[in-house]
């Protein structure tokens, strides 16, 4: 660590780790629902549970971006955050907003709309947090001593988040065009402005890890993010094939979505590449561990998982299935958790001054969890296409073939147990390596 | 080789480019002669029931239009598949309703409201969904 409030990043990843921790609580509380198990129906309906798992997700993953970039940033621009004080009054705010909605979601207080179900007197909470959060990182980008593309590709994708979240807000009489719209804030922040964000951890990580040289690092993250808006913009079209809208978007959105990969394999390829290329290896194992792993999990889950199902003539069959939920758990975790992750085993040790770099704790954490992740992902693929064929192929009824799909639920709990072993022995690590300190602050420049 | 220069220029680019398109498409698929959800055709009783849906978060276990949960039914042609008198019993009961073991909310609605909802279910029946309906729509038609 560099500059002294580089530190408040250490409390948004705590945060972090507790919401994530509190999601998989409710996602347990969804697979027993699933194979009948629905005790706590009367306190925790199935609705309640889902908005939870979904939104705690959702902020959990945007508590690890805030706090990456208050790690990032002052070491990019080369000076201490313009304000500590604001910056640990947003976070304050942050859990607070984020408790109120969970509070309120077991009220029956909320807009239920798919990812976007905080109602919207909190929405403006929400708005005011992320303008607190977006002054003191681009105020300490504009007066820093440089401007990294590293830095810029971070900060938009910040911004434009933040911008992008408008659209969800506009009121409409027409479940399409809510819906038409709720995917401009879900869809391109998932495969458009969150690349950006995952794009610039990557980029950062890979230059204090791998030793290659910025300028090449950069050049090509400005490619990656390119093929990543090529295509992820028009590629919104695969969510508009079947829910009211012009048939436009059935080529539209074929075609782009179907290059999105693309981008993701641009990801994989350069992570791997600029690794190999790298002369000057950083001790710290488990943080290439988990950049690599968020590079290449990401191309299997949202570049070939997505493809699987982005074709109209496929999604036809498989729009609004369990198949959804398949090709969703992998993508989030390899692009987005695993990378929030990445830079959290990165920065921790250097913030703390506890070079806990090979612990076999670490190394059992990141395969399992991926272990237990991708056998999720083939649980619910399986449970998915059986949904399918027999619900829409052989015309059964749907808690019919519910009851048949029954089973998969059962592995998918067997390796949700495993994946949570996995996190369990993640959140240990985090908490070994003990507060942040400023002790551990560097003078070495590298 | 590519230059840095030349990687930003695809970017911001390709980023500009992409989303004009993207802009001028939306506007294109609500324009009159090309709309194709049943705008038209929204009456207060429709935005009740729409309203009604989204205070209870009913796509946190159906789906609707293909979106949603998954824990419970699709709800596009419903009505269709179940009839009124179905929807409404399942709507204005005040226990649990449990088919098949798998339980639904008592949310016990009044008349007035179990007709908004049905008048938006209603609503949604006569969208064009470039076929998506003929997938879900003779699910347990057969079945009746």
């Amino acid at each position: 660590m560099k500059y002294k409030s580089q530190k408040v990043a250490y409390w948004f990843f705590a945060l972090s780790m507790l919401l994530f921790g509190l999601q998989l609580v409710y996602g347990f509380i969804m697979g027993f629902a699933h194979v009948g198990l629905d005790g706590l129906h009367n306190i925790i309906p199935f609705n309640t549970a889902r908005a939870v798992h979904t939104n705690l997700l959702i902020v959990w993953l945007l508590s690890g971006f805030m706090g990456a970039a208050y790690y990032i940033i002052p070491e990019e621009a080369q000076r201490e955050l313009v304000s500590v004080k604001l910056a640990y009054v947003q976070l304050i705010s942050l859990a607070l907003v984020g408790v109120a909605a969970i509070v309120g979601y077991h009220l029956n207080y909320w807009e239920g709309r798919k990812l976007l179900e905080i109602p919207r007197e909190l929405d403006y909470l929400v708005v005011v947090n992320v303008l607190l959060f977006l002054g003191i990182i681009l105020t300490t980008l504009f007066k820093g001593k440089r401007r990294t593309t590293t830095a810029l590709v971070l900060s938009m994708g910040l911004l434009f988040a933040a911008l992008l979240y408008l659209p969800g807000m506009i009121p409409f009489d027409s479940q399409v065009k809510d819906s038409f719209f709720r995917w401009w804030v879900v869809h391109l922040w998932v495969e458009g402005v969150w690349e950006l964000i995952m794009g610039g951890i990557l980029s950062f990580l890979l230059i204090k890890l791998t030793g290659v040289d910025r300028e090449v690092i950069e050049k090509w993250l400005y490619v990656i993010v390119g093929l990543t808006f090529l295509s992820g913009v028009l590629g919104t079209g695969h969510h508009y094939y079947y829910i009211g809208v012009n048939k436009i978007w059935l080529i539209v959105g074929g075609i782009f979505s179907a290059l999105e990969p693309l981008a993701f394999l641009a990801m994989a390829l350069f992570a791997v590449n600029m690794y190999r290329k790298g002369e000057k290896k950083h001790p710290n194992k488990l943080a290439l561990y988990w950049t690599l792993g968020a590079a290449i999990v990401s191309f299997l889950g949202a570049g070939l998982l997505g493809f699987a199902h982005t074709l109209p003539q496929t999604n036809l069959y498989t729009h609004g299935t369990l198949v959804t939920a398949m090709h969703a758990h992998l993508a989030f975790w390899g692009a987005y958790a695993m990378i929030v992750l990445a830079i959290i085993s990165y920065s921790l040790p250097n913030m703390t001054g506890r070079k806990l770099y090979e612990s076999t704790r670490g190394r059992i954490a990141f395969w399992l969890s991926n272990i237990g992740m991708i056998g999720m992902t083939v649980a619910f693929g399986v449970a998915g296409v059986v949904q399918v064929y027999m619900e829409r192929k052989f015309k059964m009824e749907f808690m019919q073939a519910q009851k048949e799909v029954e089973v998969h639920f059962i592995v998918l709990i067997l390796c949700a147990t495993l994946f949570t072993t996995g996190i369990i022995l993640y959140f240990i690590d985090f908490y070994k390596h003990g507060r942040p300190t400023d002790e551990a602050l560097e003078t070495l420049s590298n | 080789m590519l230059s840095k220069k030349q990687a930003r220029a695809f970017f911001l680019g390709g980023t500009a480019v992409t989303f004009l398109i993207f802009i001028g498409l939306t506007i294109y698929s609500f324009s009159k002669a090309q709309d194709q959800s049943n705008e038209g055709n929204i009456t207060e009783a429709v935005v009740r029931g729409k309203k009604i849906w989204e205070d209870n978060n009913c796509m946190g276990c159906h789906t609707i239009l293909g979106e949603g949960a998954y824990y419970a039914p699709e709800l596009t042609k419903v009505i269709e598949r179940r009839g009124e008198g179905y929807i409404k019993a399942v709507l204005m009961t005040p226990v649990d309703w449990a088919p098949n073991g798998r339980k639904m909310v008592a949310y016990g609605f009044t008349q007035e409201e179990a007709e908004d909802l049905i008048a938006f279910f209603d609503w949604i029946d006569d969208i064009d969904l470039n076929g998506f309906d003929t997938v879900v729509s003779p699910l347990a038609k057969d079945e009746n």
